[in-house]
């Protein structure tokens, strides 16, 4: 198994350099050489007018498809209550079917969760799948699998969309494998390809460094996981459909794993997801004193205070109100970074907010290359200032 | 009690760097670690060992430079390291990875239980473990905090999950995914290090054909998912640089921020 060049017959387009996917093409005394970071993925072969790259690599066969239609959604739930990023990805749904002219589909497992139907439905579901039974109220891995898997084969849908909780992160690969279908973590975007209609599913890769956009062409359905916050609920326009309870038929293997202690930790009271308004500092706030000045600011703006890695670290900010690639996503209406020189892990975590101001004294931090305004300036000056005039403004009513 | 663990070797990602000319990754000058979580498996393996005794073995799939991080693993006090390495092993996706794993651990011999990281740093997708239980027709728990008991052929950990922890048993053999929380992984002992890096390096190294696998289920061939573009993130936002003293600044700010009725 092998590929190389025939270099009498490379014209030196570069075509394949910028189609390689993997970045394995060099030009090497003028003519494109193939390195060993190759995968034999093919693309040169095909982008190449020359016909100048030779391949040694069977293609592959794409199955038909054609019986595996409409775009599913498991919604996760906790305590009988959905969770919102179920609801997001509905959102994303409404849209991939409406591309695809295909149905959008809720699946919620759990025990008296039949009420939670109408919330599904009213974001965007327009069949809902409710399988209800005691051994589905807390999740486990083997019997959500199995009662996931059998509604997949039964009905055979085209997309299935998880969100990448513990949860998700935990089942969609289980799963994914059980029902021999490729599956793609945390998910950013998603979109179809018309021509081919399949799920085009873009991630960030190497610590959020590069982007990848994967496809999934080779089985059925195409799974992806996306973590909470990165999409957008949307209530549908004109919410109807039909609720489907499913039977439940659990196998004794399935229960092998058993909960035997479940402490929850009280509440720290705060869900960055859910904030309108954040205020977020990093290392620019220079210590825990300067810090903690954006805590009133946060308060006039009726917001949630936020930091980065290096805020965390530096204890300065409990690690739940961390925001980024190791933290949580977040996409609140305003998102006001403080001394945040905008690592990818961090942009990563906030840049789908819906404005965004960056105030930095270094005019070249790449959260520039992310905000709506920016201010160019010593957080420690600026936002006492801000805090200031927002204060005066609020006395005046 | 005989234990496997998974380990791959990884560019330490935190010295990525994009060149901003052609927006391709810098891999040169990056250094190969072992994966972080992974070093919390080697841990908890090696504590199940001196308080149970048995065996345990590393077995990686990544191209021959990984040995070194199989032998870094023997240095920490790995007994056994098998390294899958051949050319059509290369692009896998986590669904061809967890055949060729599944595959190594069946061949290794018996196992009562399974260790992986949570994840890897150069990929983040947290599925290889999941995967590779289902593969063996296992049970599975991820997110392990802690490693409570073993005993009477079950274990018992602590499970971290997004509002607290839950402690969890199952029947082995079995397998975990662990997370950074569950130990601080010791120092490896150079002089093992040197003895693990002689000539006769006791790391084996396993082909296609070793696996009794064929060529089109293992590395892109054999993966599910493909790669079809990669590309240097990128923001569509145009920016509004406020200009002035900082008064002027803010002042501007608030005005824009009306105007949006964001204040």
């Amino acid at each position: 198994m092998n590929i190389w060049v025939n270099k009498e017959l490379c014209n030196e387009c570069k075509r394949c350099l910028r189609a390689c996917p993997y970045q394995a093409i060099e030009m090497v005394e003028g003519k494109a050489f193939i390195t060993d970071r190759c995968t034999l993925c093919g693309t040169c072969v095909e982008v190449c007018k020359e016909k100048a790259i030779i391949s040694e690599v069977p293609t592959k066969e794409i199955p038909d498809f054609s019986q595996w239609k409409d775009v599913w959604v498991f919604v996760e739930q906790k305590d009988g209550k959905v969770l919102r990023v179920g609801l997001e990805l509905l959102g994303k749904a409404q849209e991939l079917a409406k591309a695809l002219g295909e149905k959008v589909v809720g699946v919620v497992l759990g025990h008296n969760v039949a009420k939670e139907a109408e919330i599904l439905l009213r974001y965007g579901a327009q069949i809902v799948y409710v399988a209800d039974a005691p051994e589905l109220d807390t999740y486990s891995t083997l019997p959500y699998t199995r009662v996931l898997s059998g509604l997949v084969k039964a009905h055979r849908p085209s997309i299935l969309l998880i969100g990448a909780t513990v949860l998700g992160r935990d089942l969609a690969p289980r799963l994914s494998r059980r029902l021999g279908a490729g599956l793609t973590a945390d998910c950013t975007e998603l979109s179809i390809d018309l021509k081919e209609r399949i799920l085009l599913q873009t991630r960030p890769a190497f610590g959020g460094n590069i982007m990848a956009t994967i496809a999934n062409r080779f089985s059925r359905p195409q799974m992806a996981t996306v973590r909470p916050g990165v999409m957008e609920a949307k209530e549908a326009d004109n919410p109807r459909g039909e609720v489907i309870n499913v039977e439940v038929n659990l196998e004794p293997q399935d229960l092998v794993v058993e909960l035997i202690k479940y402490h929850r930790e009280a509440k720290a009271g705060v869900d960055l997801t859910e904030a309108k308004v954040i205020v977020a500092g990093g290392r620019g706030m220079g210590d825990k004193e300067g810090f903690e000045s954006l805590w009133e600011l946060a308060h006039l703006l009726k917001g949630e205070v936020a930091g980065t890695r290096v805020a965390v670290e530096e204890g300065w900010i409990p690690q739940n109100r961390q925001v980024g690639q190791t933290g949580v996503t977040v996409r609140p209406e305003l998102y006001i970074a403080c001394g945040i020189s905008g690592a990818i892990q961090h942009r990563a975590g906030m840049m789908n907010s819906r404005y965004i101001i960056a105030i930095n004294k270094d005019p070249q931090a790449p959260i520039f290359q992310v905000a709506d305004w920016g201010i160019v300036g010593d957080v420690r000056e600026v936002v006492p200032l801000l805090t200031q005039e927002l204060r005066d403004r609020f006395a005046r009513g | 009690m005989e234990i496997v663990i998974l380990i791959k070797q990884v560019p330490n990602t935190t010295e990525v760097k994009i060149d901003p000319k052609t927006g391709n990754l810098i891999r040169e000058g990056i250094d190969s670690i072992i994966n972080p979580d992974d070093t919390h498996a080697i841990e908890a393996a090696l504590r199940l060992k001196e308080a149970y005794g048995g065996r345990v073995t590393g077995i990686s799939m990544g191209p021959p430079q990984a040995i070194d991080a199989l032998s870094e693993a023997m240095a920490m006090g790995v007994d056994r390291a098998i390294l899958l390495t051949d050319r059509p092993f290369a692009g896998a996706d986590t669904w061809a990875t967890s055949t060729t794993l599944g595959k190594a651990i069946e061949k290794q011999g018996n196992y009562d239980l399974v260790i992986a990281g949570r994840q890897a740093i150069d990929g983040d997708t947290a599925q290889i473990g999941p995967q590779v239980a289902e593969y063996l027709g296992i049970p599975h728990v991820s997110y392990v905090a802690g490693i409570e008991s073993v005993d009477d052929g079950r274990i018992t950990v602590k499970k971290a999950v997004e509002d607290g922890y839950q402690w969890l048993r199952m029947p082995l053999p079995s397998l975990i995914t662990v997370i950074s929380k569950i130990n601080n992984p010791r120092p490896f002992h150079l002089a093992r290090l040197l003895d693990a890096c002689k000539e006769k390096a006791p790391v084996e190294v396993w082909n296609v054909a070793d696996l009794n696998l064929k060529v089109n289920q293992v590395g892109l061939v054999g993966s599910l998912t493909q790669v079809i573009k990669t590309f240097s993130p990128k923001s569509k936002r145009e920016i509004k640089m406020l200009s002035g003293d900082a008064k002027t600044q803010v002042r501007e700010l608030l005005s824009e921020l009306r105007q949006k009725r964001l204040i």
